[in-house]
């Protein structure tokens, strides 16, 4: 094991100086994103220094009952946010709890078998493995979710009367909505069947460049970043069928028509 | 085929009652934004509808919505095309007499749909909805895109599907001369009300 650098507030700070020159960049220009560039900055500071020292703690404790209460956030933040990133929502508490529900499905089913079948740390709940390797599965979940469930309505809303001509010629809504449903399908994996492609030559993956940075052996760290690469995948596709069959069961009614009146 | 509309709703129309016996065609006629074409997207069930639709014997909820929608078929005002070519959208492609009929290019089966102009989206609409042989017929301004003499071959072509296959037709139209021609019954739709304005039996509306 080499020795690790560890970095100052100083370093910090420097590194911050890109971010300030990319900001004035971008005011030059009026693009009138520069306060949201900041404002993720801040976000991305605060939020990252308060993890950090939950994470110490919950490392020390280790306890099953913490394990899971930061898990139920996590499931929460990431539910609200599949909801942010919808331009067109269902209405009411639908929209989360479709998020949470397909959520908990596909990722935490996936961490699940990760943790006690495949990684099988002592005890299975260890917060060093279960929590980013639950993290990084969710995060990935979810960009997948929002983004195919963003497009479908999106694309049922552009080409209702198209479907709805479908419909009047005795299609099931299913037939009428199969092309659109296997396109946000394609959209919502390609990102990660890309990286997956390109993993190690173009990028080195950000689990396996962390573990080596905090001096691990490198031929170690990558058979994690492989099982994680197969999990994130999982999560994502069988998340995805899961989140548009329950969408697809809201947008239409028994009697088969169009509700997009149940999106706002 | 007989079909009946009783204490029918939906939006703000309430307690609509139709009856048609086939071969019959029935001509509603009215303002914009009357609620025509609303009334025939219900009875095909595309809008949310209370009250009683049925045809022949079959009612409405006793089959599956994309059945009744087979044995009704509604044809919007404006026909749109969404695979790659014109055949794919039927089950059975016309034969070549009948696309002749219609005045239609022989080879626009194989045609992207982008290449046709409005009255042969029209046309071949109506051949898509024949294609189906639905029982009865929901036409929302079925000519409103054609030309005096594709308008003719068109009520030709429909009334003929309608009389040999003992068919009932509600026909949306703006022009009162085409009511005439093909009605029936006239209707209008007006105040969220149906009332008849005339029929084929009687002689003072037929030479008004």
């Amino acid at each position: 094991m080499g020795e690790t650098v560890d970095l100052s507030i100083w370093d910090i700070l420097f590194s911050a100086s890109i971010v300030v020159c990319l900001g004035i960049l971008l005011a030059y220009y009026r693009l009138g994103i520069t306060r949201t560039l900041f404002i993720a900055s801040v976000r991305l500071v605060v939020q990252l220094l308060l993890v950090g020292y939950v994470l110490k703690v919950l490392f020390a404790e280790g306890k099953l009952v913490y394990v899971a209460i930061m898990a139920a956030v996590m499931l929460l933040v990431a539910s609200r946010e599949i909801m942010a990133r919808q331009k067109r929502r269902l209405k009411g508490w639908g929209a989360f709890g479709l998020g949470a529900s397909t959520l908990f499905v596909s990722s935490f089913a996936i961490a699940l078998f990760g943790l006690m079948v495949v990684v099988r740390p002592d005890p299975w709940y260890q917060p060093q493995y279960a929590i980013p390797l639950l993290g990084m599965i969710m995060s990935n979940t979810m960009s997948g979710i929002s983004l195919s469930m963003d497009r479908l309505t999106s694309a049922l809303h552009d080409n209702r009367a198209i479907v709805e001509q479908r419909l009047a010629l005795g299609e099931t809504a299913r037939e009428a909505i199969l092309p659109y449903m296997r396109d946000c399908i394609r959209t919502g994996i390609m990102p990660v069947v890309n990286s997956m492609g390109t993993a190690g030559i173009v990028a080195l993956p950000g689990m396996m460049t962390g573990q080596i940075l905090a001096g691990a052996n490198p031929t170690e760290a990558v058979k994690y970043q492989i099982i994680i690469w197969f999990f994130i995948a999982g999560g994502v596709g069988f998340g995805m069928a899961v989140s548009l069959r329950m969408l697809e069961s809201r947008l239409f009614d028994k009697r088969q028509r169009l509700r997009l009146d149940r999106l706002r | 085929m007989k079909l009946c509309i009783h204490d029918f709703s939906f939006l703000d129309w309430r307690n609509l009652d139709l009856e048609l016996d086939g071969p019959e065609v029935v001509c509603v006629m009215g303002d914009s934004g009357s609620g025509k074409s609303l009334f025939l997207r219900a009875i095909a069930d595309l809008v949310v509808s209370e009250g009683e639709a049925m045809l022949g014997d079959v009612r409405r909820d006793s089959v599956s919505a994309s059945d009744w929608r087979k044995r009704v078929g509604y044809l919007a005002a404006e026909i749109l095309w969404w695979e790659e070519s014109v055949g794919e959208h039927f089950l059975k492609e016309p034969a070549i007499g009948q696309i002749e009929r219609l005045r239609l290019p022989p080879d626009c089966m194989n045609w992207s749909p982008s290449r046709l102009s409005m009255g042969e989206r029209q046309r071949l609409g109506i051949l898509r909805l024949l294609d189906r042989q639905p029982k009865a017929l929901l036409l929302d301004e079925p000519t409103a895109n054609l030309d005096a003499a594709n308008v003719d071959v068109v009520e030709k072509k429909l009334l003929d599907y309608i009389r040999s296959n003992d068919v009932v037709a509600i026909w949306v139209t703006h022009s009162v001369d085409q009511a005439k021609r093909v009605g029936d019954r006239v209707l209008t739709m007006k105040d969220r009300m149906l009332s008849e304005a005339g029929r084929k039996d009687n002689a003072k509306w037929a030479k008004r």
